[in-house]
């Protein structure tokens, strides 16, 4: 890696830029679901820390647990061992606190309002509504390229605009962290590749820090400053790797040798993992 | 002066052509239905005429028409109480539903607790609770419109129940991030999820109410579309009979395109289909 990622950091720049801070820390997690003999492992001693800032993929076979990591960084789900903490808090009070924001598989919209009123739903709830300082709607419909749509209804738009649409939702209460569940699994790949380069795009204009759970190799080799490797049954850490590939990142770094060196070892890893 | 009237576009001549248009198109759009509706009565006529079928038994439309003319009176009278059971019926019935509905949703022992006697009451034929109604609540307008609610409550409280909990759990995973209140969720989330269900209800209720409006007539009342219906019966008048029934189904269908107009002016949206 060469250098800070963080080019413009115009949302958020509250650490020193040399020192980069520690936006997620996971210790010795474990979360298992149901009880006695029902009971099922799903994460069993996962410790990994996430410095702010960085974009981290996390990758592994179905089942090894990666949505679920994603989802107790949310707060969605308690861990049963171990903590979980972000930027010093707990989940539950970084959510209160806006720290982060969720993208979610299918973009989850509310199809009842139209596109502005959708980007607009976290400024209208919860306790922090009026208070916080967020990002204006419509520049950030400008920033994912549906200017002008702001009065569709999610059923006029394609899946791909529907998820950018999820992604200046997320934005827009200005969160540290970006928590993104296979955002762009049910895509087509042209579209797919469209939104991975515009992701990057966002995450250097915007400083933020980005965890984003996939099943596809070449996106979280393309994506992910580092890959978080998970395997299943328990789902537990197999590497936690630096992708040593130069920022900004355009598609055609998919086709160098070094890409091709990333995602044939990542492969390999997968592999062991089955 | 033809000129100037085309030059000038909101002159009353063109809304009235404008109105003629779009009543030519529905025509137009339910000609088989308008055709197969006047051919069944031609039919009936000549059925009545060939077979010198009785007007007490079986009157022909030519009868019923003339009953219309003749009664005009005293339908109009006994239209307005049934009309007034039933509409109020209808709004108590089905906002006693939607409350309840919303209870069962917050709150999973209410639902445990109430949803059994919901359906128990739903079980008792609803002619059956007329006479108890009656003997309780007088021969005014409380039973009739109590029945007619009670015909309305059970259709929607299962599909407002439904509907509510049709929300997606990402939505509701959604909200959680963004820490939004149980009120802010049924707000912004629950009830808009849980339109479709409801409008699917209230058509039923619509159509329902009236009947219930008319059967709560049929004991012992003394005004109102069932108890003309009972008289009519009764007395023979079956041209009287079958007008007051064309007049009930009317209003009833009448009321079911209200529910529809207003469906269609709240429902804008389709559910996304994201896969």
């Amino acid at each position: 890696m060469l250098g800070a990622p963080k080019l413009k950091p115009e949302i958020d720049a509250p650490a020193a830029p040399s020192v980069a801070a520690t936006a997620v820390s996971i210790r010795n997690v474990d979360v298992r679901f149901g009880d006695g003999v029902n009971e099922v492992t799903a994460l069993s001693g996962i410790s990994v820390d996430i410095p702010e800032g960085a974009f981290v993929t996390m990758l592994g076979p179905s089942g090894c647990g990666k949505s679920t990591l994603l989802r107790c960084v949310a707060d969605l789900i308690d861990v049963s061992e171990g903590s979980v903490t972000v930027f010093g808090r707990t989940p539950s009070q970084a959510r209160q606190n806006r720290d982060f924001a969720f993208v979610f598989q299918d973009a989850t919209l509310l199809p009842w309002r139209t596109v502005l009123e959708n980007v607009s739903l976290p400024l209208e709830v919860g306790k922090h509504a009026r208070t916080g300082d967020y990002a204006d709607p419509r520049a950030l419909l400008q920033m994912v390229g549906l200017a002008g749509r702001e009065n569709a209804l999610p059923h006029e738009l394609s899946g791909g605009m529907r998820q950018r649409v999820a992604i200046a939702r997320a934005l827009v209460t200005r969160p540290r962290i970006l928590l993104m569940d296979e955002p762009f699994g049910a895509l087509d790949e042209i579209t797919r590749d469209r939104l991975n380069e515009e992701l990057l795009r966002v995450w250097q204009e915007t400083g933020t820090t980005i965890l984003f759970v996939t099943h596809s190799i070449p996106e979280a080799a393309f994506l992910g400053q580092h890959v978080l490797m998970l395997q299943a049954h328990p789902g537990r850490m197999k590497e936690f790797m630096k992708v040593d590939l130069p920022f900004p990142r355009s598609l055609a770094v998919r086709d160098t040798v070094e890409f091709i060196r990333v995602t044939a070892h990542l492969r390999k890893l997968l592999e062991e993992c089955l | 002066m033809s000129n100037a009237a085309t030059s000038l576009p909101a002159t009353p001549d063109r809304r009235l052509g404008s109105v003629l248009d779009a009543t030519a198109g529905v025509l137009l759009k339910h000609m088989p239905a308008i055709s197969a509706g006047l051919g069944l009565i031609v039919l009936w006529q000549l059925i009545v005429w060939f077979f010198e079928i009785p007007t007490f038994m079986a009157p022909s439309p030519v009868d019923v028409f003339f009953a219309f003319q003749e009664n005009a009176g005293i339908l109009w009278a006994n239209l307005l109480p049934t009309l007034l059971e039933a509409f109020l019926g209808f709004v108590f019935g089905n906002l006693v539903a939607i409350l309840l509905a919303i209870w069962f949703v917050h709150s999973r022992t209410a639902e445990r607790a109430f949803y059994p006697i919901a359906v128990f009451i739903k079980a008792i034929p609803i002619i059956a609770i007329a006479p108890i109604l009656v003997l309780i609540f007088g021969n005014g307008l409380a039973p009739k419109i109590i029945i007619a609610g009670l015909i309305c409550f059970f259709p929607t409280l299962v599909n407002m129940v439904q509907g509510l909990k049709s929300a997606s759990p990402a939505m509701l995973d959604l909200m959680r991030v963004l820490s939004a209140s149980n009120t802010e969720i049924l707000w912004k989330v629950r009830l808009p999820s849980s339109m479709p269900f409801l409008f699917a209800a209230l058509k039923i209720a619509a159509t329902s109410s009236v009947m219930g409006a008319i059967v709560a007539e049929w004991i012992g009342s003394s005004f109102g579309l069932g108890a003309l219906i009972i008289e009519a019966t009764y007395n023979f008048r079956s041209p009287l009979l079958y007008a007051t029934v064309v007049i009930a189904a009317v209003m009833a269908v009448i009321l079911f395109f209200l529910v529809s107009i207003v469906e269609a002016r709240v429902i804008r949206w389709k559910p996304a289909a994201n896969h």
